[in-house]
């Protein structure tokens, strides 16, 4: 599972269970995000027991795109056998300041800095 | 008529330097103009980061650079993103972007016409905002577009600036027979 273009990069590896965004995603609202959406409830349907998110690539996420990934973390919380890592960087300010919300959506969540 | 909400300020009259970015609403398709507000918004970010120069005076620049590009790209791409959004489609009026630099401070104008009918919704959302707990509504309204699959507008720019970036933000609207015409400023710390 992989979607690619000249901002961003998503992929899945189903070996590590790991979900990676590398680059930039400011698409506009809702309707841009569905491909980005649909692969994450793709990776959800595969019923792993544990998935890491890894976004310490990832420079920039607008909004819109705080809440897909909201959404799905809401998402896992509803499955209740999923376990779910947050891998960020520090270094990148979006990160630093939003990132900690995702574990007010879900308290079990995991937030690795790395 | 003149209406203000929240922390509105007005443009500094003496201000010494500013970079202001204009454009028109409709000069191409909503979907080749999204990309810009991106580019855009980069380009503030690494206009505003030229004044904190990386030399060997400042070591403490290096993060600051990094922090400011940060919340300088993300503020202006989500205040373009909204004033793209809530433009009116038929009106020639530019939608504008003013940075001003202070020491401390940075603020941000943002200037767009508005729908007529969809005045009234907005200021209810910004009062909605002015009056609650922000943090309370931003988890609030993540648990309801989580429920919603069809709501396209998902409603966090300014609660994620308020919250996340502890930005001060304001409106006024202007509001004559022709058109109406909001003002949306935002005042960040550095």
């Amino acid at each position: 599972m992989e979607i690619k273009n000249e901002d961003y990069h998503i992929s899945y590896d189903n070996k590590t269970m790991t979900i990676n965004c590398e680059g930039a995603l400011r698409l506009g609202g809702i309707t841009e995000y569905v491909p980005i959406a649909e692969l994450f409830n793709q990776v959800l349907d595969t019923e792993p027991h544990l998935i890491t998110f890894d976004m310490r690539q990832l420079q920039f996420l607008n909004s819109s795109g705080i809440n897909v990934l909201s959404k799905f973390v809401i998402k896992v919380r509803q499955k209740k056998t999923v376990q779910m890592i947050v891998q960020g960087s520090e270094q990148i300010p979006w990160q630093n300041k939003s990132l900690k919300n995702l574990k007010r959506l879900m308290p079990s969540l995991q937030l690795e800095w790395v | 008529m003149i209406q203000t909400f929240g922390n509105f300020i007005e443009k500094p009259e003496d201000s010494e330097g500013y970079l202001v970015i204009g454009f028109s609403p409709n000069s191409i398709p909503i979907r080749q103009r999204w990309r810009n507000n991106g580019l855009s918004a980069d380009f503030l970010a690494d206009y505003i980061v030229s004044f904190f120069p990386k030399t060997k005076d400042y070591p403490s620049n290096i993060e600051k650079r990094t922090e400011i590009k940060g919340i300088v790209s993300y503020v202006a791409n989500e205040l373009m993103e909204n004033a793209m959004k809530f433009s009116d489609p038929e009106s020639s009026f530019p939608i504008s972007i003013q940075l001003q630099l202070y020491d401390d401070n940075i603020e941000f104008f943002v200037t767009n016409s508005v729908l007529k009918y969809s005045v009234a919704e907005f200021q209810d959302y910004i009062q909605k905002i002015l009056s609650s707990d922000t943090q309370e509504l931003y988890i609030n309204q993540l648990e309801h577009n989580a429920e919603n699959e069809n709501n396209d507008d998902s409603g966090l720019g300014l609660l994620t600036m308020i919250n996340d970036y502890m930005a001060k933000i304001g409106w006024k609207f202007e509001i004559t027979n022709q058109k109406t015409i909001v003002t949306t400023t935002v005042q960040l710390s550095i």
